[in-house]
């Protein structure tokens, strides 16, 4: 039997749980929205001083919201897992001769699932809200998020299948995230930054992630941030597959 | 059907100086022959449920080797897993999750059809005597049904060895009469070779045709209950006499006949062989001496007592005391 067939089966029995409770999708998407409304005009009188390629605040914004989406919501994927684990599900799973990334990949095509229904949630209100792009830009760029939300949630799985406690997870994601939230320049670009925190950003993956898919949006489809940004994304999502195929194979109880 | 070698199992517990190495399953050697039902004892923590681990894949072994199904666990975990089921101590099923799709996704992992996997789950459904709760969730169901759900996971495949862990943990009687006549069913309409642990005697005496107990992580019985039971010197007496001033004549008439009398209050012990030929004249003898009785009982040798008579200590002692420590530490290990 294939690796596919088995992601399958574990895909489909996640996404019949999800639907049983639509809410995920709202309060998922919760956060970007309210960013968008409420932070987004801040942004109107300020986008020109940025010095980046677009004036348009919304047009700057959203990518960053999208990547921030990808990031944040999948790495809360974990949680489920946790709750599947204690009842015993992920051991059932393991003790049939399913292939253990297909464990894996069937709860990671979930994630992206619901991260695609928001990604276009959220760009259609920032569409509202008066963001212009690149058509194909905008494909790209949620295709970037994709990957990037994958490689989040693979993390996500392979750390809540190796602490087994939600309250060993969520400060671990707590202290992950901020960081990665403030160096990223989700928010705000960090070209406006002093020199030392523009260095510190360069080394921090999700900054040219972010770049990606702003250049994206924008249009600019050669540029080196588009094509360093979907590397990291590429190379994340690989590396986090690998160690979240690892969990489950070990799974050391 | 199985067939271990020195299989070893050892974990690190503890940083710095506190670092130490806890053998968890110490070189255990088994053999299940096809179609035998055999129960596998010992108390908290001895190893049981590592032992069953390593033989299901689910751990690798620090050492040692085990075929299982005719499939070695370490080289061909993909065949083994194929062959088995193993209905697990905590459950296989998500609480909010359909009973009927649960069971149904299971087999296809196994690689069933879909309306294989249906007609399949159904049957077991009805002869699990869940008919009826195809679309319950299990956290709407009651524990002998939850725990009969997962007998229905464990069997979805129509496996030819089935290991049950703890299957009746937590269950009040009645449930686990019933559950244990579900297991009984395995062998006699299903075929299957059954291995299952339990902390339980009672459980093992019911249940397997062969008893193997587990102390500290090492195999130190391996026999069918009766014969273990022929090893605890036989029957225990019990003489409750109804006047304390008697006490000492009834030991008395009691030592004739057994070994080892001991007198705590008004209670008279002393294990005798084949109680039930000597008991009567022994009666009969102390009403001629005018020793009243309040009660008197009778005990075959239980596994307890082999046990006992095997580590020096008994089931409950070993679960209180070292044994429990270990215990810990494997729960904590695999919680």
């Amino acid at each position: 039997m294939s690796a596919a067939r088995e992601s399958v089966i574990v895909f489909r029995r996640q996404i019949r749980m999800n639907l049983r409770n639509p809410a995920w999708v709202l309060i998922g998407i919760m956060q970007p929205v309210l960013y968008l409304l409420l932070f987004g005009p801040l942004l109107e009188p300020l986008v020109g001083s940025f010095g980046v390629s677009t004036d348009n605040a919304y047009t700057f914004l959203v990518p960053g919201l999208l990547v921030q989406l990808g990031m944040f919501g999948a790495f809360f994927a974990g949680f489920g897992l946790i709750g599947e684990w204690r009842e015993g599900v992920i051991e059932a799973e393991r003790v049939t001769p399913a292939s253990r990334s297909a464990l894996l990949v069937g709860r990671l095509m979930r994630d992206v699932g619901q991260l695609f229904v928001q990604a276009v949630i959220l760009v259609a209100l920032g569409y509202l809200m008066g963001m212009r792009g690149s058509a194909a830009g905008i494909v790209l760029g949620i295709v970037i998020t994709l990957i990037i939300g994958a490689a989040c949630a693979a993390a996500s799985n392979a750390l809540a299948l190796t602490t087994k406690s939600e309250d060993v997870m969520a400060p671990v994601i707590n202290i992950v995230m901020m960081p990665v939230l403030l160096l990223s320049g989700i928010l705000l670009p960090m070209t406006i930054g002093p020199e030392w925190l523009q260095n510190l950003s360069d080394l921090m993956p999700f900054k040219y992630v972010v770049d990606a898919v702003r250049d994206a949006f924008a249009g600019s489809f050669g540029t080196s941030s588009v094509l360093y940004g979907t590397v990291w994304a590429v190379v994340l999502a690989a590396l986090a597959t690998w160690w979240g195929t690892a969990t489950f194979r070990k799974e050391n109880a | 059907m199985i067939r271990a070698r020195g299989l070893v199992q050892t974990f690190h517990t503890g940083r710095g100086k506190k670092a130490r190495e806890v053998r968890a399953v110490d070189g255990v050697d088994l053999d299940v022959a096809e179609g035998e039902v055999v129960g596998f004892l010992g108390p908290n923590g001895a190893g049981k449920t590592t032992t069953l681990r390593m033989l299901t894949t689910l751990l690798r072994p620090t050492a040692g080797t085990a075929t299982v199904a005719g499939y070695d666990v370490v080289e061909e975990p993909v065949q083994v897993r194929r062959s088995i089921g193993y209905v697990s101590q905590v459950g296989a099923t998500f609480s909010g999750a359909y009973a009927g799709d649960e069971v149904v996704d299971h087999g296809m992992l196994y690689g069933m059809a879909r309306a294989d996997a249906v007609r399949r789950g159904q049957e077991l459904f009805e002869r699990l005597q869940l008919d009826g709760l195809w679309k319950r969730m299990p956290k709407n169901m009651s524990g002998g049904q939850k725990r009969r759900l997962d007998v229905v996971m464990g069997l979805i495949h129509d496996p030819t060895l089935v290991f049950l862990d703890e299957p009746t943990t937590g269950l009040d009687p009645q449930a686990r009469a019933n559950l244990w006549e579900h297991i009984q069913g395995l062998r006699a309409q299903h075929g299957a070779t059954v291995f299952l642990t339990t902390h339980y005697l009672d459980e093992a005496d019911a249940l397997a045709d062969r008893i193997l107990i587990i102390d500290q992580g090492r195999i130190v019985a391996s026999d069918t209950a009766d014969n273990l039971k022929a090893q605890v010197a036989g029957d225990l007496v019990d003489l409750e006499v109804a006047s304390p001033a008697q006490v000492t004549l009834a030991a008395e008439r009691l030592g004739s006949i057994a070994e080892g009398v001991e007198v705590e209050g008004r209670h008279v012990r002393g294990r005798v062989e084949r109680a039930g030929r000597v008991v009567p004249a022994l009666l009969r003898e102390l009403d001629a001496v005018g020793v009243a009785l309040d009660s008197i009982e009778v005990a075959r040798p239980t596994l307890d007592d082999v046990f006992l008579t095997l580590t020096g200590r008994s089931l409950r002692d070993a679960e209180a005391g070292e044994g429990q420590e270990a215990g810990t530490v494997l729960e904590g290990i695999s919680s």
